[in-house]
């Protein structure tokens, strides 16, 4: 890659002021949801004690400059040694195959097996090791129990519907004067979930990726259809262009809204800045026609190939899936741990609040459940393009800029444009 | 005051024309300063003044009181119906429709009020901490410095290289003057904006991403900046230039020592247009400047109105701190600012 | 205190000026006299060659090839596909028969947007100026109200904005308080764009206002007291006197900001994303939104839309060239 790199700096170069990397320095960018980056930074500590010749400078970044910034780094050759990054399909070809510096691959392998095929895509080695996952995350909804029990509506249990979940919320918002019944986080992840229980399959049996099939439409005109009568809360989609994304998350915390479809990594979060004001409940994703799944994901650390050190790049990465650094991790972080070992003994999770436990248990256990289709979808190494495409041309039907079965065909369109670019 | 305002210079009474005149002034001042002004008394609001609708003018906060088994402070309200209107007491929790509250002066009893009976006890109080946790959580100064260092770094070289530029294209006559300015004033007509992709490429193959020299090497060599001196510089006579040169003076000498200190007008619109086009930098930062230690205010700006939507209370205050500079500059420089603009045309 | 500035600053300025003297010298008698010229400009010819004309060359050679691939090397010669498929249209006034509906979209608001943007910020500058041009008290100060939003960065113009627009805001408050229905001001498309629309006059207008003012004091005051003399009205002096003397003035501004409104970009980016749906997206967006944050990312998309855009604004700038010199001339007359 560098020699094809023009040689333009030889005028400018001695005059910028170069920040001459020391020996082993590694460039860690860190975005968090909660406080990922925060912990990491407090447990690399005892990393850098250990092997005092290596320093680990950790950039906490908005996720919007992970998600597209930090892509136009990696292409034109530059960017941190490591990420904490989602889009493991996309950041593929960059990706360090560390199996060569870890001193037990076999124990990674063992451990985060199912975690490490998320990256295992494009051109990368089947048995690399690229990804140590340090967030499992399911999409899902929360729901604030206060408001239903003020509103003396009942919750619908285990196996209820997506229509009857919103009936029982538009029932509660107007019972309670909520302003929102319910929201979904502006992002194609999340309406995936629901769109794969309407039916949608996604893949062609060849493999290849057919967005837009009944299932998918189905849902899709549903939503639509909910933003119409006030259901949905307009502002989260509506509020933004592009494939932006927008959660609604603080209109939750709020109290304002009663039903709001997100995923497991806002539980430390709800459980900080909610407090006791009320009461909040996750539950397992309402039912479609043919099943009742949300998304797995995650968030894993990764290194890049054009790092000056693999070796200490593969050191961290090592020291980072050690299991007694994973659990402190996941305990201080309130996640569901990607290690097996960790899963079968269960983390304790010792400074969660009961709301907080209770919400990990519901998670937990419906990552489980999901529908295997949902999983192939999270590996699928163009997804983003799919879930781009979808929020964008989605929200062009919600405002009403074009018909929905406009939008529709466009998404197919975008998708095929976006898979063969890629290639 | 009546006197005052429809003083005319001695000459006829104030007519309808002058009546129309004050109102579209005044309505002008309300909408061009009062969106400033909201922004600013905001600012000093708490968070849940801020969240508050209807909001109020001016920033009231809760009083608390400190009652005993509570850790925290807990939030007065004065109960205006039900059993026990009138009395005053602290707020434990709100569960949706009812509040549960406790009297300070009778900790162990929690009485159960629908939340239509209380108002919020509140007193007047400038929420300081708004600002001063911009500094502890936010490394303010960090972003400040990262602003304040390429907008003064880049004027410096901006005025430097522009004015040397101008200075031999005034000043000299050789082949290829004509082509040269011809060739600079041209990229007038194609703002760096809609080249975003390629001057991204060449910055990166530079290895500048990530680095204020991102933003400031690219800004340098304006052709607003050379058109404006080399007309100014036009005006100064040739003779004062011949008789440095009998003195044998270095070129460097007569740049330096007498066309720059006769150039000092042009140079000051330039170095105030310079600061504003880089301290207002927003695009193109955006682009070249993605790790979080290397953010202007701008950027940080742009990225906490997504990351903190919960924190409208330390936007606020962050947004004033960016208006600040500018608008301190502007109090003092305000008659320079306008009649240079005014003068030149350009922005 | 003063004094210590100016005496950093002078010391400074002699430093610089040793600093550069000798090599200066030596550069100066390397070349000769007779080339000194170019020693003056090389800094900044270089600067302008590395980034602005060699970036003009490469954003050809982006446009004609594809994949999104950043390095050039590693991208496919794709010929004027990209135009094309910029341009494949049914229909080039509806956006939705478009291969690319977005960027026709943003093509039509951006051209709303000239419209709206350009006609009542120059109509409302053009009242401005001639109200701050009468003799009233404070007029300093009125000037400085209308010019002072011209100095807020576009991130702070819409944070302001969009603190008083969001839904529980006080422009909300206000119209409920008079019994008016609140209105969720930036998730409407209409009001989207009539708030694009508003904020960005707020933001430019004084700019316009400084410089019709100084056109406006430039004329003579005699011709006004011929005028007066003779009983002309007040509507007839502006009609007659006024608005062709101004007219030179007129243009520039009416140039300037027609170039500037194609270019919006900032402050509306920070307010509406583009949104609701893409109601508010302009090409300068579509352009960034291309490039740097989509997936996947086309570059060479990205740069033929920024070339389609270039030739739009040169013919603009034609313009100007033309209507200023038939303007000089009228002048020499």
């Amino acid at each position: 890659m560098t020699n094809t790199r023009l040689t333009l700096g030889v005028a400018l170069g001695a005059m910028v002021a170069a920040s001459a990397a020391s020996g082993a320095e590694l460039r860690f960018s860190c975005y968090q949801d909660g406080v990922e980056c925060d912990v990491w930074a407090e447990q690399l500590k005892q990393f850098e004690e250990e092997n005092p010749d290596i320093t680990v400078a950790v950039e906490v970044v908005p996720y919007q400059s992970i998600l597209e910034s930090l892509p136009v780094n990696l292409a034109s050759g530059d960017g941190p040694d490591l990420a904490r990054v989602t889009d493991f399909g996309g950041l593929a070809e960059y990706m360090l195959n560390v199996r060569d510096y870890v001193e037990d691959p076999e124990s990674i392998e063992d451990r985060f097996g199912a975690s490490l095929d998320w990256a295992r895509v494009g051109g990368n080695a089947e048995d690399g090791i690229y990804v140590v996952v340090d967030q499992l995350t399911a999409t899902g909804p929360f729901v604030n129990k206060t408001l239903f029990d003020q509103a003396g509506v009942e919750m619908p249990g285990e196996g209820a519907t997506w229509e009857e979940w919103a009936e029982a919320s538009r029932q509660v918002a107007e019972a309670t004067q909520s302003p929102y019944a319910m929201a979904m986080d502006r992002s194609g992840h999340r309406f995936m979930g629901p769109a794969i229980s309407y039916g949608a399959e996604i893949f062609q049996e060849d493999g290849a990726p057919i967005t837009v099939d009944d299932g998918f439409r189905a849902f899709a005109e549903q939503f639509v259809a909910w933003h119409e009568d006030g259901t949905m809360a307009m502002d989260v989609w509506a509020g933004a262009g592009g494939a932006t994304y927008q959660d609604a998350a603080q209109e939750f915390i709020n109290g304002s809204l009663v039903f709001y479809l997100s995923g497991s990594w806002q539980i430390a979060r709800f459980g900080r800045d909610i407090g006791d004001a009320f009461d909040w409940v996750a539950v397992p994703s309402p039912c479609g026609e043919v099943g009742c799944t949300g998304i797995p994901g995650g968030a894993g650390i990764v290194g890049f190939n054009h790092t000056e050190h693999p070796e200490e790049v593969g050191k961290l990465l090592e020291f980072i899936a050690r299991d007694d650094v994973q659990a402190a991790v996941m305990a201080a972080t309130k996640n569901i741990p990607a290690s097996r070992t960790l899963q079968e003994e269960g983390i304790d999770y010792a400074n969660a609040s009961d709301q907080e436990r209770a919400a990990l248990e519901v998670f937990s256990s419906a990552v489980i459940d999901f529908s295997p289709v949902a999983y192939a979808f999270q590996g699928y190494a163009n997804n983003r393009a799919i879930m781009n495409s979808t929020v964008e041309r989605l929200t062009q039907a919600i405002v009403g800029e074009v018909a929905l079965d406009a939008a529709l065909e466009r998404i197919d369109q975008d998708v095929a444009e976006a898979v063969e670019a890629a290639e | 005051m009546k006197r005052f305002l429809t003083r005319r210079r001695g000459r006829y009474r104030m007519d309808w024309m002058d009546w129309l005149s004050w109102g579209y002034l005044v309505v002008g001042l309300l909408l061009m300063l009062g969106p400033v002004l909201w922004l600013v008394l905001s600012s000093f609001k708490t968070e849940t003044a801020l969240a508050e609708y209807p909001p109020r003018l001016l920033p009231l906060s809760a009083v608390t009181a400190t009652v005993e088994g509570h850790d925290a402070p807990l939030p007065l309200f004065d109960i205006t119906g039900g059993e026990h209107a009138g009395r005053q007491l602290a707020e434990i929790r709100r569960i949706g429709l009812e509040a549960q509250m406790v009297d300070p002066a009778a900790p162990g009893e929690t009485i159960s009020i629908s939340i239509d009976d209380r108002t919020p006890a509140r007193e007047f109080k400038l929420a300081t901490e708004n600002y001063t946790s911009l500094f502890s959580r936010f490394n303010f100064m960090l972003y400040f410095w990262n602003s304040v260092f390429i907008t003064v770094v880049a004027t410096i070289l901006t005025v430097l290289v522009n004015s040397m530029a101008a200075f031999a294209l005034s000043k000299y006559r050789f082949r290829g003057r004509t082509t040269v300015f011809l060739l600079i004033i041209a990229t007038l007509m194609i703002p760096p904006t809609i080249n975003l992709v390629p001057i991204f490429i060449v910055v990166s193959e530079l290895g500048l991403v990530n680095s204020p020299w991102a933003v400031i090497w690219p800004a340098i060599a304006t052709p607003t900046g050379v058109f404006l001196l080399r007309q100014y510089m036009l005006s100064i006579p040739d003779d004062l230039l011949d008789a440095a040169r009998m003195d044998h003076a270095s070129e460097w000498r007569v740049y330096w020592k007498i066309v720059m200190p006769l150039s000092a007008p042009a140079l000051a619109v330039l170095v105030i247009f310079s600061m504003m086009w880089r301290w207002n930098d927003f695009l193109w930062p955006l682009i070249v400047l993605n790790r979080s230690d290397e953010f202007t205010l701008q950027l940080a700006l742009n990225s906490f109105q997504g990351e903190l939507q919960t924190s409208w209370s330390n936007l606020l205050a962050m947004t004033v701190l960016t208006l600040l500079p500018i608008t301190i500059v502007f109090a003092f420089l305000q008659k320079y600012i306008t009649t240079g603009i005014a003068q030149t045309g350009v922005k | 205190m003063s004094g210590i500035v100016r005496r950093a600053a002078a010391s400074l300025y002699a430093f610089t000026f040793n600093l550069f003297e000798r090599p200066m010298l030596a550069a100066q008698r390397a070349v000769g006299m007779r080339r000194v010229a170019w020693l003056f400009l090389l800094p900044n010819l270089v600067a302008f060659a590395l980034f602005t004309f060699l970036p003009i060359g490469l954003n050809f050679v982006y446009a004609l090839t594809g994949s999104d691939a950043i390095l050039l090397a590693d991208r496919p010669f794709v010929g004027t596909a990209n135009f094309a498929s910029l341009l494949d249209c049914a229909s080039y006034l509806d956006p939705n028969s478009c291969r690319r509906d977005i960027f026709w979209r943003a093509v039509h608001n951006t051209g709303w947007f000239v419209l709206l943007q350009v006609g009542f910020m120059v109509a409302l500058a053009l009242v401005t100026a001639l109200i701050l041009n009468r003799d009233i008290p404070l007029r300093g100060f009125f000037r400085g109200v209308f010019f002072y939003p011209v100095l807020l960065s576009p991130v702070v113009v819409a944070l302001i904005w969009k603190w008083v627009l969001q839904r529980y805001g006080v422009l909300n408050a206000g119209l409920e308080e008079i019994g008016a229905e609140p209105v969720n001001w930036l998730v409407r498309a209409d009001w989207a764009f009539f708030w694009v629309v508003f904020v960005s006059i707020w933001a430019h207008m004084g700019f316009y206002v400084l410089i019709l003012l100084a056109g406006l004091q430039a004329i003579p005051a005699h011709v006004y007291e011929a005028a007066e003399m003779d009983g002309t009205s007040k509507w007839r002096v502006f009609s007659r006197i006024t608005m062709p003397l101004l007219m030179p003035t007129m243009v520039v501004v009416l140039v300037l900001s027609l170039i500037r409104a194609v270019q919006a970009f900032d402050e509306i980016y920070v307010l509406t994303g583009g949104g609701p749906g893409s109601a508010t997206m302009l090409v300068l967006q579509y352009i960034y939104e291309t490039g740097f944050a989509s997936q996947p990312r086309l570059f060479g998309l990205a740069a033929a839309a920024s070339i389609l855009m270039a030739v739009v604004l040169f013919v603009l700038t034609l313009g100007q060239l033309w209507l200023t010199r038939s303007r000089a001339e009228g002048d020499s007359r």
